[in-house]
C-alpha cells in the first residue's frame, strides 16, 4: 500500500535545551531562559505558542512561552510552581538541561492586531503568554496603535514582571494598570477584579482589538466587559487551558468541544469559542 | 457513502477494482496466507481464544475459528458452534485492529542522565509489515477514520505510520450481523467498497466452501496472481451479494445519521446525561473496544538509579478522572460529563474535527459494556425527547 | 455655585441627569479635599454625606485587630464614595481612606435625603443610580471571592 511518506521530524521527540538563567517573579513563579545545545532556528516562535516541557524522569508539560520573539537564540518560559512536574520545572539549575517539543499552536492575531489599538487583560500567570505580544507592538511600535495592558493578580507580591510593567508603563501610547484582589496596608495601587480598570483605560473600542489570558473565570467576566465596552466577539481573543499530553493533537486530551486546544489553540477568537466558554465540565 | 470514506483510505485503488471477481477454494486461501508468510508479512487473523474470536498473528488455515459464530448483545457474547465450516461466520470480536496499527502501549524513547544533561536513546521508530485477514466493511473505514487523525493531520504520527504504511488488507464482507451491528446506519458496511487490496465473500452454501474474490489494488492483485482462482460465475456473485444483502437486512440496531449531531450538541443540558450516568461505571470498556477511540497518554518512568528514564505512550480514556485533569482538578469531575464527552466526541465533534463521525457502527462498545449500555438507544433518547428536558 | 453645578452634571454618576434635579442638589454640595493617608470617614461614625470622586484614589477598608486593614476595593476619578446615607441607621460600615491626594464634591445626605421624600421623582432616580452602583460593587465583590488566581479547591 502506498502510504505517504513518512517525516523524518518525530513530533513526540524532545529538543534537548540548556537552562541558562533562572528567575525568581513571585514566591512560587519563575522564569526559565533556555538556549538549544545544536538546534539552528529551532528557537524562533510566534507570541502566544506554547512547547512542551520535560524533566528527566518526572514528565512533561505544556508551557506558554513567555520571552521576546527577536531573541531568536533563547526560549523563555514563565513557570509557576503548583504540582509536581512544575515544581521540578522551576527547579532546574543553570547549566542542567530540559527537553523541548515546539513551539506548538496559535499565536496571537498579530496580523490582524497592526494598525490597531491593542487591550491586553492578563491574569494572574497569564501575562506571560501575552507578554510576547506586549514586545511585539513596544519592538514595532508604528505598526500598532496604542497598547493598554489590564493586569490583575490575588495580590501584590503575586504580581509577575513588575520592573517590565512599570518599564512598559513609560513609554508612549501606552498605559498599564494593574490591580489586586487582596491588597495590603503598603499597596498604592488598585483592588478589585480586572474589570474594575476598565474605568481608568483609555479605549477607543471600534479600533481595538483585545487578548485575554487568565483563569477561565476571569476570562468570562472580562469578555463580557470587552462587549460591553462595545468590541466586537471576532475583536477578542482568548489563549484556553486544558490537559495535554502530545501537544499535536494525538493524545485527545485537549479536546475542547470541536477543537484540540493544542493544534487549534491555544488561541481562539471569543466569537469563535464562545458558547463553549458557558458550558460546565465540557 | 462508503465510497466517500474509501477515499481516505491509503492506496484503495480504484483502477483495480474492475478486475473480474474470482473464485478461491479453502486451498487457495491456505496458500494466499502461506505466500503473505513468504512475502514477509506478520499474518494478523481471527483465532479463538479465551471464548472469544480475536485478531492475532495466524500462521496456516488451521489457526482460523472454522466453524465458529458469535452471539452478541448488551453486556453479552458468547462462542457458538455453526452448522457450517465458514472461517469468517462471525461478526466482530472485542478487539479491533487498532492494537497492532495504534499499540496499546510503546516505548516512545528513552534517555540517559550524563552529568547535567542526558542523551536520548531508543527513538528508532518501529516497522512493521501486517497483513491483516478477515477486515470487516466497519473496520476498513475505522483504520480510515483513525488514518485521518494519526497521520493525514498536520502532525503524523510515526508509529502509526510505521506499522501502517506497509499494511497489506484482505476484507472479508459480512454475510450475517450481530444483534448489536448498526453499519449499515452509519453508511460504512457491510458491503465493502475499497481502502483494501483483496475482498472475499465467504459462501459456504450448497454449493460449496468457497470465497468469492475481488482485487482493489496492484499489491492485490499481483499476490492473487500466485494461487489458483477461478473465474466467478454470475451465480457466485448472486450468491455472495444476497449474502451481504441479509447481514444489512439482518440489522436491528441503527442511529440517525442525520440528525444525531445536532441532536446532541443541542442536548447538552438534558436530564438523559444524569439517567445514563446512573448506569455508566465510567469503566471505559467502551473506549478500549473501540476501533476509532485514539486517546493516549504518556507517562514517564525511570529506573532505580534515576540515571534511565523512558516515556511510554499507553491507550487512555476519556471516562478517566486524570484524562482532563489540569492543576487544582479535572475538569470532567461528573460520570456524566465523561459519557457526554465520549458520545459527543463520537458521534457529534469527531465530525466537525474530522470530517466523518468517529463512530462506524461496529457494536463493540455495546457487547462489551459490562452493563449494557447501548449507544444506539442513548443517541435515541436525546432525539426521542420523551426523557423529559430539566 | 455655578461651577460646582457644572462638575456634579460633568460627573460620570450624573451623567443624563435632569438639569432641574442636578440644580437641586447643588445646595447640598461642597467642595472637599483629603491628603493621601487621611481618612475620610470610620466604621461607625454617622454616614451623612457621600463623595463624587475628582482626583485621586480611595482604599476602602476593613479594620481588624492584630492585623493591617484590609482593603476590600479601592475608588477612583469619576466613582462614587459611600452609600450609608441612604438607609437607616446611617453609619458606615467600613472605613475609607486617601490613597493618594483627593479631590472631591461632598453631598450633604441629610439635605439630599429632604430633597428626595419632597420630591419623590428625584428620590427614585437618585435610587436607581446607587442601586446600579451597589449592584456593580456586589458583583465585582463575589468575583474577588472567587479566589481565581488561587490553586482551585
Amino acid at each position: 500500500m502506498n502510504v505517504a511518506a513518512i517525516t523524518p521530524d518525530d513530533p513526540m521527540l524532545p529538543h534537548l535545551y540548556r537552562v541558562t538563567d533562572v528567575g525568581k517573579e513571585t514566591p512560587d513563579t519563575f522564569t526559565l531562559t533556555l538556549k538549544s545545545t545544536g538546534r539552528p532556528n529551532g528557537s524562533t516562535f510566534q507570541p502566544g505558542q506554547f512547547s512542551m516541557l520535560w524533566v528527566f524522569g518526572v514528565g512533561e508539560l505544556p508551557i506558554s512561552i513567555s520571552g521576546d520573539a527577536t531573541e531568536q537564540d533563547r526560549l523563555v518560559y514563565t513557570v509557576r510552581s503548583v504540582g509536581q512536574a512544575t515544581h521540578a520545572l522551576v527547579s532546574r539549575r543553570v547549566g542542567e538541561s530540559v527537553g523541548v517539543r515546539g513551539p506548538l499552536g496559535t499565536g496571537w492575531p498579530k496580523a490582524l492586531a497592526r494598525g490597531r489599538d491593542v487591550i491586553v487583560v492578563a491574569g494572574g500567570i497569564g501575562l506571560a503568554p501575552l507578554r510576547p505580544m506586549i514586545y511585539e507592538v513596544l519592538r514595532h511600535r508604528e505598526d500598532y496603535g496604542r497598547l493598554v495592558v489590564l493586569y490583575g493578580a490575588r495580590s501584590p507580591r503575586d504580581l509577575l514582571y513588575r520592573k517590565e510593567l512599570a518599564a512598559w508603563a513609560r513609554q508612549g501610547e501606552t498605559q498599564v494598570l494593574t490591580t489586586v484582589d487582596y491588597g495590603g496596608l503598603g499597596w498604592r495601587g488598585h483592588v478589585g477584579v480586572v474589570t474594575t480598570l476598565f474605568k481608568y483605560a483609555r479605549l477607543q473600542p471600534e479600533r481595538s482589538l483585545a487578548m485575554v489570558c487568565g483563569p477561565e473565570i476571569m476570562m468570562r467576566f472580562v469578555t463580557q466587559e470587552l462587549e460591553n465596552q462595545g468590541l466586537s466577539r471576532d475583536r477578542i481573543y482568548l489563549s484556553v487551558e486544558r490537559n495535554m499530553k502530545c501537544g499535536v493533537g494525538f493524545c485527545g486530551h485537549c479536546q475542547y468541544g470541536p477543537h484540540f486546544i493544542c493544534k487549534d489553540g491555544p488561541v481562539f477568537s471569543y466569537l469563535r469559542i464562545r458558547p463553549l466558554l458557558e458550558k460546565y465540565e465540557l | 457513502m462508503l465510497a466517500g470514506d474509501a477515499m481516505e483510505v491509503h492506496g484503495s485503488g480504484s483502477d483495480h477494482g474492475s478486475a473480474p471477481a474470482g473464485i478461491l477454494d479453502a486451498g487457495g486461501l491456505g496458500k494466499l496466507i502461506e505466500l503473505l508468510l513468504c512475502r514477509g508479512y506478520e499474518v494478523v487473523g481471527p483465532t479463538v481464544r479465551d471464548g472469544a474470536i480475536v485478531c492475532e498473528c495466524v500462521h496456516s488455515l488451521a489457526d482460523l475459528p472454522a466453524g465458529w459464530t458469535d452471539e452478541q448483545g448488551p453486556g453479552y457474547y458468547r462462542l457458538r458452534r455453526r452448522d457450517d465450516p465458514s472461517w469468517f461466520g462471525y461478526s466482530v470480536g472485542p478487539q479491533s485492529w487498532k492494537r497492532y496499527l495504534h499499540p496499546p502501549e510503546v516505548r516512545l524513547w528513552s534517555a540517559q542522565r550524563q552529568g547535567e544533561s542526558f542523551r536520548i536513546l531508543n527513538n528508532e521508530l518501529p516497522r512493521r509489515k501486517y497483513a491483516f485477514l478477515g477486515v470487516r466493511a466497519c473496520e476498513l473505514v475505522a483504520i480510515a477514520r483513525q488514518d485521518r487523525v494519526l497521520i493525514d493531520d498536520r502532525y503524523k504520527d510515526p508509529i502509526y505510520e510505521g506499522c501502517r504504511r506497509d499494511l497489506f488488507t484482505i476484507a472479508v464482507q459480512c454475510t450475517q450481523a450481530a444483534a448489536t451491528c448498526f453499519c449499515a446506519s452509519m453508511g460504512t458496511g457491510p458491503r465493502v467498497d475499497g481502502g483494501c487490496d483483496l475482498i472475499f465473500t465467504e459462501l459456504a452454501g450448497s454449493s460449496g466452501h468457497r470465497f468469492v474474490v475481488e482485487t482493489r489494488s496492484k499489491l492485490g492483485a499481483e499476490v492473487l496472481s500466485e494461487v489458483q482462482v477461478a473465474p466467478a460465475t454470475g451465480q457466485d456473485l448472486q450468491e455472495a451479494r444476497t449474502a451481504v444483502d441479509a447481514a444489512a437486512q439482518q440489522q436491528v440496531r441503527s442511529i440517525n445519521r442525520a440528525t444525531v449531531r445536532e441532536v446532541l450538541l443541542q442536548n447538552f443540558d438534558h436530564a438523559h446525561w444524569d439517567q445514563v450516568a446512573s448506569r455508566c461505571l465510567t469503566c471505559g470498556n467502551c473506549t478500549m473496544v473501540c476501533p476509532t477511540c485514539f486517546c493516549t497518554t504518556v507517562e514517564d518512568a525511570s529506573d532505580i538509579t534515576g540515571d534511565h528514564a523512558e516515556r511510554w505512550r499507553r491507550w487512555d480514556s476519556c471516562f478517566t478522572l486524570a484524562f482532563s485533569y489540569i492543576h487544582g482538578g479535572s475538569v470532567r469531575t461528573s460520570g456524566k460529563s465523561r459519557y457526554r464527552q465520549w458520545i459527543t466526541h463520537k458521534l457529534a465533534s469527531w465530525i466537525d474535527q474530522f470530517g466523518s463521525s468517529g463512530c462506524v457502527g461496529c457494536g463493540r462498545c455495546i457487547t462489551w459494556c459490562p452493563v449494557g449500555i447501548d449507544i444506539t438507544e442513548e443517541a435515541r433518547a436525546f432525539q426521542g425527547g420523551d426523557h423529559g428536558n430539566p | 455655585m455655578e461651577t460646582l453645578e457644572r462638575i456634579i452634571a460633568e460627573h460620570p454618576f450624573f451623567a443624563g441627569f435632569d438639569r432641574g434635579f442636578t440644580h437641586l442638589m447643588v445646595s447640598c454640595a461642597s467642595n472637599v479635599r483629603f491628603a493621601a493617608g487621611e481618612y475620610i470617614f470610620h466604621e461607625g461614625d454617622p454616614a451623612d454625606t457621600f463623595y463624587l470622586l475628582r482626583e485621586g484614589m480611595v482604599a476602602v477598608e476593613v479594620p481588624a485587630p492584630q492585623h493591617k486593614p484590609i482593603v476590600v476595593a479601592t475608588l477612583g476619578v469619576g466613582e462614587i464614595l459611600g452609600w450609608s446615607w441612604i438607609l437607616p441607621p446611617f453609619q458606615w460600615k467600613h472605613q475609607a481612606r486617601a490613597v493618594s491626594d483627593v479631590r472631591a464634591i461632598a453631598l450633604d445626605g441629610k439635605c439630599l435625603r429632604s430633597k428626595c421624600e419632597e420630591n419623590h421623582d428625584l428620590g427614585f432616580e437618585v435610587v436607581k443610580r446607587f442601586a446600579r452602583i451597589i449592584e456593580q460593587r456586589l458583583e465585582t465583590t463575589r468575583l474577588q471571592l472567587l479566589d481565581v488566581y488561587g490553586a482551585r479547591r
